[in-house]
């Protein structure tokens, strides 16, 4: 059975208890996302200073977390903040990608498939690495996801509607 | 009150195997009989019995088994009649659980009955199934949802009732709130109600398994309850109405069991209860239900509820010791007003992590918004960890969980 400290690993609640880039930003020109755990009622607002480089790549040079929920929940969209800040839009979608596969892949392990392997490699998931104790939860895995899911959408809407 | 005598915890709790389960290697303390409560053998054997020397479809056979199961199901609703005080047998119909029976009346008499002009009275602290059910059929027929409002301390606020009631053609208020505890001035909102020509219809979730029940006492109109809140299985809940009212409802499903005749051109439907009752029934959860009652009979619901009111005010007296402030506990602070269930804020945590802790203690609690978004927002919480209590549970249950709430402060402790 696995331990709170497999779930509770003390990076995650640092983030929790000094959440990184908590706030607001103007809505337009920032993107702006809300997302709700049905279940739980937490809820997460993702807003994305997003900018045109030279080249014509799209990178985010400003991002702000709003909304409340449970440590996970928190602490996975301080690490997001975090790690998407002054990335491109295509790395953003690299290090979703390696974040969802390892909640996914040890998904597959409840199903009693012993494989595990890692995120794709030229990916570093760094601090995000220490929620990989919550697919041993898996009730919880929903909160890890919340915010990543609105930060699909918030990258996906369109400033200026609305 | 009658006079009561105290339950002996010890003997009941050997009556139910699922609590000598361990749990991350504690003993289980089960706190969440308000999300559904655990069932004593006897229910399971009842069921199991049913099945393995029974079985056979109901009013369909004239072979002995088939007269067995419907004499079982037959007697499991004369129980549940007496139960709740009904006037007659013909009026307890079988759902699947308190939602279907919110549903039923919405779909049924509320198809029937409302329209553009009209309004349904709700409270703030309903369940979703008595507030969804209403929107569901607002959209379609667009009549008023109102509601009455709760005060700081966890009452309805009556103060404006005549006005809110006016022009009003039901009341649909739960007897016990889900998450403050509030047990409802039924009587009160019932005469009022009908003063000025509304229905009154009563969601009984968390008061039948708790209080001696006699809905001709509460003067109400219509009644729903479900019966794996009350050890009972799931799948098996109850809609009780005045004869005159169901009567006069059309039915809700179609199908067998509900007709007295079909033609190419139409169909005559059944009597009551048959006529609310349409397809194969959940026989053995009926049976389960029946002998559930016989259970809570047996302990006599006036001691059930004295037992709670004790330990309820155990359980606030405790928490308020051991956590002072830094605990909030939502709803009215006197026993004698609310049921056995503690909504707990635990300042600097989540419910959701709090829940996460006590599990780790075998504590099992709900946490989340319950199923009372209206509610939750009026509060201004997005979620609470709720602890209920029942017939199995005893101090050293309260103090387990004082315990783990302790644990869980230290942990998140800023
Ligand atoms: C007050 C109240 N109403 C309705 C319900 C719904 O019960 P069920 O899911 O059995 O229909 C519940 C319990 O979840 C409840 O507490």
């Amino acid at each position: 059975m696995p331990g709170l400290e497999d779930l509770y690993r003390e990076i995650i609640l640092d983030h929790y208890r000094s959440p990184r880039n908590k706030g607001e930003l103007e809505s337009p020109p920032a993107h702006r996302a809300e997302g709700f755990n049905p279940l739980c009622g937490d809820e997460i607002v993702v807003y994305l200073q997003v900018e045109q480089g030279d080249d014509g790549t799209e990178m985010v040079s400003d991002v702000a977390i709003g909304g409340q929920g449970c440590s996970i929940s928190q602490a996975s969209a301080s690490m997001m903040s975090s790690a998407v800040k002054g990335k491109t839009l295509a790395e953003i979608d690299d290090i979703t990608r390696a974040f969802k596969a390892m909640m996914s892949i040890h998904e597959h392990e409840l199903d009693g498939s012993e494989t595990e392997s890692d995120p794709a490699p030229e990916v570093k998931l760094g601090d995000l690495e220490a929620l990989r104790g919550v697919v041993k939860f898996p009730v919880r895995i929903k909160c890890a996801t919340l915010a990543w899911n609105t930060l699909a959408q918030a990258v996906d809407s369109d400033p200026n509607a609305g | 009150m009658a006079v009561t005598h105290d339950l002996d915890v010890a003997s009941i709790r050997a009556d139910f195997p699922i609590l000598s389960r361990r749990i991350n290697n504690s003993r289980l303390v089960f706190l969440d009989s308000a999300a559904s409560s655990q069932k004593p053998k006897s229910v399971l054997e009842a069921m199991d019995h049913f099945y393995k020397f029974s079985n056979a479809n109901v009013h369909r056979g004239a072979y002995t088994m088939a007269t067995e199961a419907t004499d079982l199901m037959e007697s499991a609703r004369s129980k549940v009649a007496r139960f709740i005080g009904a006037p007659s047998t013909d009026e307890i119909i079988f759902t699947k659980n308190v939602t279907e029976a919110l549903n039923l009346v919405a779909r049924s008499w509320g198809g029937d009955n409302l329209g553009p002009g009209d309004a349904v009275l709700v409270t703030e602290m309903e369940h979703h199934a008595n507030i969804v059910p209403w929107h569901i059929m607002a959209d379609q027929k667009g009549f008023d949802l109102r509601w009455i409002p709760i005060t700081e301390n966890g009452h309805l606020d009556l103060s404006d009732l005549d006005r809110l009631l006016d022009g009003v053609s039901l009341v649909s208020f739960t007897a016990t709130s889900n998450v403050l505890g509030t047990i409802n001035p039924i009587r009160h909102i019932t005469d009022a109600a009908h003063a000025a020509g509304a229905l009154v219809m009563v969601d009984g979730a968390q008061y039948v398994p708790h209080l001696p029940t006699d809905v001709v006492e509460l003067g109400i109109d219509l009644f729903a309850f479900t019966g794996h809140k009350m050890l009972g299985p799931t799948g098996i809940g109850c809609l009780w109405g005045k004869s005159e009212v169901l009567e006069a409802m059309p039915p809700f499903l179609g199908g067998g069991e509900m007709i007295l005749d079909v033609r190419k051109d139409g169909f005559t439907t059944n009597t009551l209860p048959h006529k609310f009752e349409a397809g194969t029934p959940p026989i053995a959860e009926i049976v389960g239900l029946g002998a559930a009652v016989d259970y809570l009979d047996n302990l006599g619901m006036d001691n059930v509820r004295a037992h709670e009111v004790s330990l309820t005010a155990y359980a606030l007296r405790t928490l308020e010791e051991r956590f002072g402030d830094s605990l909030t506990i939502h709803g009215p602070s006197e026993p004698a007003s609310r049921g056995g269930l503690l909504s707990l804020d635990l300042a600097g945590t989540h419910p959701h992590d709090v829940s996460q802790v006590l599990d780790q203690h075998g504590i099992c609690v709900r946490a989340g918004h319950h199923c009372a978004k209206p509610l939750m927002r009026a509060l201004g919480v997005n979620a609470t960890s709720r602890a209920s209590l029942y017939v199995y549970n005893d101090e050293s249950d309260v103090d387990a969980l004082a315990d783990a709430l302790e644990a869980a402060k230290d942990f998140f402790a800023f």
